[in-house]
C-alpha cells in the first residue's frame, strides 16, 4: 500500500517540476513586466523595444553559454569570443555598404565558429579542464581583440544597425526581439532537430553511456563550442548593432552573465538537462533589472549585485531541495 | 631521454624549477645583463601577491574546487581599506579583511553545506562584491581614498632597497601553507576531501567543516593579496586585481596541483608565481605590443597546462 | 583442430591492469558460432574486464582477439557494433537524461526493430517518449537488451543480465537468447546463478584471478566449474577449529544490539547481537538488505524504525561520524568508497583520526608514524608503492581499509564482503586478522558473498532472506548446503510449514 502512494505523490512531485520548469521562466518573467508596469505606469511599447534590443547580446550569449553547458562543458571565454566579432565587425563594416556588410557579417557568424571550434579542440585534446582552457583562451582572445581594435572606435553602415532598431510589425513586437529569436532558432533548431543535439545532451547527461552507445566524446564537445562560437558571433554582431562601435573591453560582461541566464534559466552546469527557452527569458530579465531599478530611483549599478545575487540564489535554492531529498 | 622523463615524472618540482631557470636564460637572452639582484627583488615584488592569492587558490583546487571571486575579493578589500582609511589603519585593514571572512563565509556555506559547484557558486559571489563595490564607490564619491604608510610600505618598501617587505608576508604565508598542509589535520583532510569525499564521510569526517574553513581562508588570502597589491599601486581603483584572476588559478595548475583535487601542493604554486612573474617579464623585455602580450601569456600557460598533464598522466 | 575452427570468436592471452592493479593476467575465450557460452569466475575474476575489452570499451595491454579469424581491435563500442558484437553492460549503456526512444536513435538502432526485441522481452508496454531515468532498472536493463537485439548482433555478450531481473522476466531473456542461438548468433553469457548456466549454456569458460583456468561443457558440471572457480586454495585455507575462540555464553552486555531495525524496502525488521569477542557472519543472495543493514549500523542511512545499540547504550546516528565516535566503524564493499587513490598509505590510515576538531592542528608526526607502522605491520601490508594508494594491488588495499581501523580504535568492526577479488593468500591473512582482532575482544560482523569463507572465519551466522533473518547457526553447522537453503528462504519456510 505505502509503495502505492509513495509512488503516487512522487508522480505529482514530477509533474509539477515539470510543468514548473516549463511554465516558471515565462511566468516569472510576465510577473516582472506586470510589476515593471505598477512601478512605472508609463511602461510603454518604447520601453518594450529598448529592453528588447538592450537583451539581445546578452540572449545570444546565454545561447552560446547553454549550449557548451548541456554538452558538459563551460566557456568562460564567451565574452571575449563577443568582442572579438564585435570589433571585427565594426572596424570592417565602418564604411562598408549595407550589402557588403552583410557579407561581412557572415564572415564574422564562420570566424566565430572557427574561434569556437578551437576552443573545442583544445578542451577535448588537451586533456585540461575546461573551465582553466576557456579561462585561458578567454584572455587569449581578449588579446585578439585588443589587437584588431585598440580603443572603442569603427562604426557600421546605418542601415545595418538599424536591423534591430525600431518595431516595423507592431509596436509591441519590436525588431530587436524578432531578430533574437530568429537568429536564436536559427542556431538552435538546426541542432535540437538533427542529431547533433542528441550528441550534446547525451554527452552532458551521462559520457560513460553515451560513449558506449557509440558517441565519440571529443567530436560532441567540439561540436558544443563550435556552435557556441557561432552565437558568440551572432552577439557581437548584436552588440554592433545595439552600441553603434567596436570596443575591445565591452564584451567581458557576457561571462558571466552568460552563466547566470544559463543557470537561472534552468540549465543545469551538470550538464545533460535543460533547454534554450529559459536562458533567453533570463537574459531578457536580467536586462529589465536594471531597467526597474533605474524607475524606482535606485543606483542601476545595483544590477550587478542582484545578477549575483540571483544567480546564487537560484543555486543555492537548487542545493537546499537535494540536501533535503537526500536527508529523507 | 626516458629516464630523465621519468625522474622529472617522480620530481615535478625540479621540472618547475628548470622551467624557471629556462625563463631566466631567455630573459637574460633576449637583453643581456636584466638577472640583476635589484630585478630579482622587483620579481619577488610583484610575485609575492600573486602567490598569496594563489595560495588560497592552492587550498579550494586541493579540494577539487575553484574560486573565481578572488580577484573581486581582493580588489573589494583594496577599495575598503583606501576609503576609510581616515578611521584609522586597523579599522581599516580590519574592515578590509572582513570583507574577505564574509565572501568566503557565504562561499563556504554555499559550497560546503548546499553543495553548489564552487564554479557558480564564486562565479556569483564574485559579481555580487564587484557590483556592491561600484554601487558602494558611487556613493563614496566625496571621500578621498588614501592607502595607509603601512600598506604602502608593505606593499611597495624595500629594505636596503634590495629586499621587499612583502617577501616576509609571502614567506610567512609560505611557511604557514608549506607546515599546514603537510603537517597538520586539516591539511590532511584537505587533500583527502578532494581525493576522495564519499571515503571521508564514510570515515567520520565531517566533509562540510573542511570545505568551510577552506573556502573561507581562500577569500581571506585573497582580501591579504589585495592589500598588498594596493600597497604597492598606492591608487585603488575597481579593477585593481582584476588581471589576476587567470594567474592564480595558472600558477597552481602550472605549479602541479590537479584541479580535480587531492594532488599537488604549495610548493608548485610559489614556482609557478615566479615563473608567470617572470614570463610577464620576459614579454616585457621583448617589446611587443599589449594585446600580442596577453596572447602569448595566454598560449603559453595554455602549453604549459598540457604539457605538464602529459607529463604526468 | 576442426573445433578451433569454429571459432567465430577466438580470444588469446587478453591482459589488462588498471594502475598497478591486474584485472587481467591472460584471458583465452573461444566460441562457437550458434552456441550460448558461459563465461564463469568469481567476483573480480575478470570477466567484466573481458567483456569490455572485446567490445572495445577500452584496449587491452596485450593478446589478440579473432573474430571469424581475422584479428581486430575495436577502438570504440560503435565500431564492435558495426561488426556485429554488443553488450549489454551490467551498467545500462541508457543516457538518463534522453528518452527511450532518443537513445535508440543516439546508438542508430531502429525503433521498429527495438519495438519487436522489446515485444519479445514482455516490455513492449514501457512508453518510448520517457525519460530513461524515470524507469526502473530491471526494465531499463530490458530496453538495453533489446536495443542490443535490433541491432542484430553475431556476437552478444550478456553481462549479469539476470542479476536485477524478477524471475518471470529472466524466462522471458532465456526464451530470447536460445531464440537468437536458433538464428545462428552466439551468445557470451555472464551470470553467478549456477542453475541458469547449467539450463542454458552449452559451454562455460571459467575465468581465476584473470587467468582462464578451464573450459567445459555445463551439462551436469556444476561442481566442475564451482571447483575451477574457487580452486583448491579455500579449502586449504581451512582455520582449524582450535583456532577459533570457544565461546561461552558470556553475561556480559552484546557490543552490538540490533532490534527490528527496517530500512526502506531492502531491510523488513532484523535483530541480532554480537558479544564482545565474536565474528558474526552475514550471509545472503544479492540485496536481502545487507547493505541496508551495514549501511544503518554505521550511520550511512537513517533507519525507518528499530534500535541500534552499543554496549547497552541505544544509538542514534546522524552522520557516520557518529558511529565512529561510538565504535562502529565500517570497511565497505567497494574499495573505491573508503580510499583516497592518489594519496599514500599513511594518509590513508591516518584518516580517521583527523574527523575530530581537536584533531585538526599539529600532527604528532612520531605518534602517528608508530601508529600506522603497527597497522601495516600487523596486516603485513606490501608497501613498495606506498606513495600512492592506487598503485597498490586490489589485496593491499583492501587491508589499508581495514588498516585503517586497527589504527584508530573500534569495537565493532563492519566488514562488507572484505574479500571480494582478491587473491587467495590475502583472504588468508585477513581472515586470520578478524580471528586475531576477536581474540582481543572486539567484535567483528562480517557479510560475505563466498559461503565457505563463514565457516572459516566465523563463530556463528546469520542469515538474511527478504530482508529478514531467515536462518541463524553455529558456525560449525554453517556449510554451504544449509547456509544456501537458508539465503532462499527454505528453511524459514520449512518452519512455518512445521508450525
Amino acid at each position: 500500500m505505502t509503495d502505492v502512494s509513495a509512488a503516487d505523490s512522487g508522480g505529482l512531485v514530477r509533474f509539477v517540476s515539470r510543468r514548473t520548469r516549463l511554465l516558471g521562466m515565462p511566468a516569472l518573467f510576465v510577473a516582472c513586466i506586470l510589476a515593471t508596469a505598477l512601478i512605472h505606469p508609463d511602461f510603454g511599447s518604447f520601453d518594450v523595444q529598448s529592453l528588447a534590443l538592450g537583451a539581445l547580446p546578452l540572449a545570444m550569449a546565454a545561447a552560446a553559454q547553454t549550449i557548451v553547458v548541456i554538452s558538459g562543458g563551460i566557456d568562460l571565454s564567451v565574452g571575449s569570443l563577443i568582442a572579438v566579432s564585435n570589433v571585427l565587425a565594426a572596424s570592417l563594416m565602418q564604411h562598408a555598404s549595407f550589402g557588403a556588410s552583410l557579407g561581412i557579417a557572415v564572415l564574422i557568424l564562420i570566424l566565430g565558429a572557427a574561434q569556437g571550434a578551437i576552443n573545442g579542440l583544445t578542451v577535448a585534446i588537451s586533456r585540461i579542464p575546461d573551465v582553466v582552457v576557456t579561462l585561458t583562451t578567454g584572455f587569449i582572445w581578449g588579446g585578439v581583440a585588443l589587437l584588431i581594435l585598440e580603443r572603442p572606435g569603427g562604426g557600421a553602415p546605418a542601415a545595418f544597425l538599424n536591423i534591430a532598431a525600431g518595431a516595423d510589425v507592431s509596436a509591441w513586437l519590436p525588431n530587436a526581439l524578432i531578430v533574437m529569436i530568429v537568429v536564436i532558432a536559427a542556431i538552435w533548431l538546426p541542432i535540437k532537430l538533427s542529431r547533433i543535439g542528441l550528441l550534446l545532451y547525451a554527452s552532458g547527461s551521462d559520457p560513460v553511456a553515451a560513449f558506449r552507445s557509440g558517441v565519440d566524446i571529443r567530436v560532441a564537445r567540439t561540436l558544443a563550442y563550435t556552435f557556441g562560437g557561432i552565437a558568440c558571433a551572432a552577439g557581437g554582431l548584436a552588440l554592433t548593432m545595439t552600441t553603434g562601435i567596436g570596443a575591445p573591453l565591452a564584451g567581458t560582461y557576457y561571462t558571466l552573465s552568460s552563466v547566470a541566464a544559463a543557470v537561472i534559466g534552468g540549465v543545469s552546469l551538470a550538464g545533460g538537462r535543460g533547454g534554450m527557452v529559459g536562458p533567453v527569458i533570463a537574459a531578457l530579465l536580467l536586462t529589465l533589472i536594471p531597467m526597474d531599478l533605474v524607475f524606482l530611483g535606485i543606483d542601476p549599478n545595483y544590477g550587478q549585485v542582484i545578477q549575483g545575487t540571483l544567480i546564487v540564489v537560484v543555486v543555492m535554492i537548487g542545493g537546499f531541495v537535494t540536501f533535503m531529498q537526500e536527508r529523507k | 631521454m626516458s629516464a630523465v622523463l621519468q625522474f622529472l615524472k617522480a620530481r615535478t618540482i625540479v621540472a618547475l624549477i628548470l622551467l624557471l631557470a629556462l625563463f631566466l636564460i631567455g630573459i637574460e637572452l633576449v637583453r643581456p645583463g636584466t638577472v640583476t639582484p635589484l630585478w630579482a627583488s622587483n620579481a619577488l615584488l610583484f610575485a609575492a601577491p600573486l602567490a598569496i592569492m594563489g595560495a588560497g587558490q592552492t587550498l579550494v583546487m586541493l579540494t577539487g574546487g575553484i574560486d573565481l571571486s578572488v580577484a573581486s575579493v581582493a580588489t573589494g578589500a583594496a577599495y575598503l581599506l583606501a576609503t576609510n582609511a581616515s578611521s584609522g589603519d586597523f579599522s581599516a585593514i580590519a574592515l578590509a579583511l572582513a570583507l574577505g571572512l564574509v565572501v568566503g563565509a557565504v562561499n563556504g556555506v554555499g559550497v560546503a553545506l548546499l553543495r553548489v559547484q564552487p564554479l557558480i557558486m564564486t562565479l556569483g559571489t564574485g559579481l555580487m562584491t564587484g557590483g556592491a563595490m561600484i554601487v558602494y564607490s558611487q556613493q563614496m564619491l566625496a571621500s578621498q581614498p588614501h592607502v595607509p604608510a603601512i600598506i604602502q610600505t608593505l606593499g611597495a618598501g624595500k629594505i636596503f632597497s634590495l629586499v621587499p617587505v612583502d617577501l616576509f608576508l609571502w614567506i610567512a604565508v609560505g611557511a604557514l601553507m608549506l607546515y599546514g598542509l603537510n603537517r597538520t589535520g586539516f591539511g590532511r583532510l584537505i587533500f583527502a576531501v578532494g581525493d576522495n569525499r564519499e571515503a571521508c564521510h564514510l570515515a567520520g569526517i565531517r566533509v562540510w567543516r573542511v570545505l568551510f574553513v577552506d573556502y573561507l581562508l581562500c577569500a581571506l588570502f585573497a582580501a591579504i593579496a589585495g592589500l598588498v597589491l594596493v600597497g604597492g599601486t598606492n591608487a585603488a581603483d575597481l579593477s585593481l586585481a582584476d588581471s589576476y584572476l587567470l594567474p592564480s588559478v595558472a600558477c597552481v595548475i602550472i605549479g602541479g596541483t590537479s584541479i580535480f583535487g587531492g594532488r599537488g601542493g604549495y610548493s608548485g604554486t610559489i614556482v609557478g608565481a615566479l615563473i608567470l612573474t617572470a614570463l610577464t617579464s620576459l614579454l616585457t623585455l621583448l617589446d611587443v605590443a599589449e594585446p600580442l602580450k596577453q596572447i602569448l601569456y595566454g598560449a603559453i600557460i595554455l602549453s604549459l597546462a598540457a604539457a605538464y598533464a602529459r607529463l604526468t598522466e | 583442430m576442426a573445433a578451433e575452427q569454429d571459432s567465430i570468436l577466438d580470444i588469446r592471452g587478453v591482459a589488462k591492469r588498471f594502475d598497478s592493479v591486474v584485472a587481467l593476467r591472460s584471458a583465452d575465450l573461444k566460441v562457437r558460432a550458434g552456441e550460448v557460452h558461459a563465461l564463469m569466475g568469481a567476483n573480480g575474476a575478470g570477466k567484466s574486464t573481458l567483456v569490455k575489452i572485446i567490445t572495445g570499451v577500452f584496449p587491452a595491454d596485450s593478446g589478440d582477439i579473432l573474430i571469424g579469424g581475422e584479428r581486430k581491435v575495436f577502438r570504440s563500442p560503435a565500431e564492435a557494433r558495426q561488426a556485429g558484437i554488443v553488450s549489454v553492460y551490467q551498467d545500462p549503456a541508457i543516457v538518463p537524461d534522453l528518452t527511450v526512444a532518443q537513445n535508440m536513435r543516439l546508438a542508430r538502432v531502429g525503433l521498429d526493430a527495438v519495438r519487436t526485441a522489446m515485444r519479445s522481452l514482455g516490455v513492449e508496454r514501457v512508453d518510448l517518449s520517457r525519460a530513461a531515468r524515470e524507469i526502473d532498472f530491471a526494465t531499463l536493463r530490458l530496453i538495453d537488451l533489446s536495443r542490443a537485439l535490433a541491432s542484430n548482433p553475431r556476437i552478444l555478450l550478456l553481462d549479469e543480465i539476470t542479476a536485477a531481473l524478477p524471475i518471470d522476466l529472466a524466462e522471458r531473456v532465456f526464451a530470447v537468447v536460445r531464440d537468437w542461438r536458433k538464428r545462428g548468433a552466439s551468445i557470451i553469457f555472464i551470470s553467478h546463478r549456477m542453475a541458469e548456466v547449467a539450463a542454458l549454456c552449452d559451454r562455460a569458460t571459467v575465468l581465476r584471478d584473470g587467468v582462464t583456468v578451464g573450459v567445459t561443457a555445463t551439462q551436469g558440471a556444476e561442481e566442475k566449474i564451482v571447483n575451477m572457480m574457487l580452486g583448491t586454495e579455500v579449502a586449504k585455507a581451512a582455520v582449524s577449529g582450535a583456532a577459533r575462540a570457544k565461546q561461552t555464553a558470556s553475561a556480559a552486555a552484546p557490543a552490538l544490539e540490533v532490534r527490528d531495525l527496517a530500512c526502506g524496502h531492502g531491510l523488513r525488521g532484523v535483530s541480532f547481537a554480537v558479544r564482545p569477542g565474536e565474528v558474526l557472519g552475514v550471509a545472503a543472495l544479492e540485496g536481502q538488505g545487507q547493505e541496508e543493514l551495514f549501511d544503518c549500523i554505521a550511520g550511512v542511512r537513517r533507519p525507518d524504525a528499530g534500535e541500534i545499540a552499543a554496549d547497552g547504550k541505544p544509538l542514534r546516528f546522524r552522520h557516520p561520524a557518529d558511529a565512529v565516535r561510538a565504535g562502529l566503524v565500517l570497511v565497505p564493499a567497494n574499495r573505491l568508497q573508503a580510499l583516497l587513490p592518489q594519496r599514500p598509505i599513511r594518509e590513508n590510515v591516518a584518516l580517521p583520526i583527523f574527523g575530530r576538531l581537536k584533531n585538526w592542528g599539529p600532527i604528532a608526526m612520531k605518534d602517528e608514524r608508530r601508529r600506522v607502522e603497527e597497522a601495516v605491520r600487523r596486516l603485513q601490508i606490501d608497501t613498495r608503492a606506498s606513495s600512492e594508494l592506487k598503485r597498490l594491488s586490489g589485496g593491499n588495499q583492501q587491508k589499508v581499509a581495514i588498516a585503517r581501523w586497527l589504527a584508530a580504535g573500534f569495537r565493532v568492526l563492519l566488514c562488507f564482503d572484505p574479500t571480494r577479488g582478491i587473491d587467495v593468500g590475502t583472504k588468508r591473512q585477513i581472515y586470520s586478522l578478524l580471528r586475531e582482532v576477536a581474540q582481543q575482544g572486539a567484535s567483528v560482523l562480517l557479510f560475505t558473498s563466498e559461503l565457505p569463507e563463514i565457516r572459516l572465519a566465523c563463530d556463528r551466522a546469520i542469515v538474511l532472506f527478504g530482508g529478514r533473518i531467515s536462518g541463524e547457526m553455529p558456525a560449525d553447522d554453517a556449510d554451504e548446503a544449509r547456509l544456501l537453503r537458508a539465503a532462499h528462504g527454505l528453511i524459514a519456510a520449512d518452519a512455518e510449514a512445521t508450525a
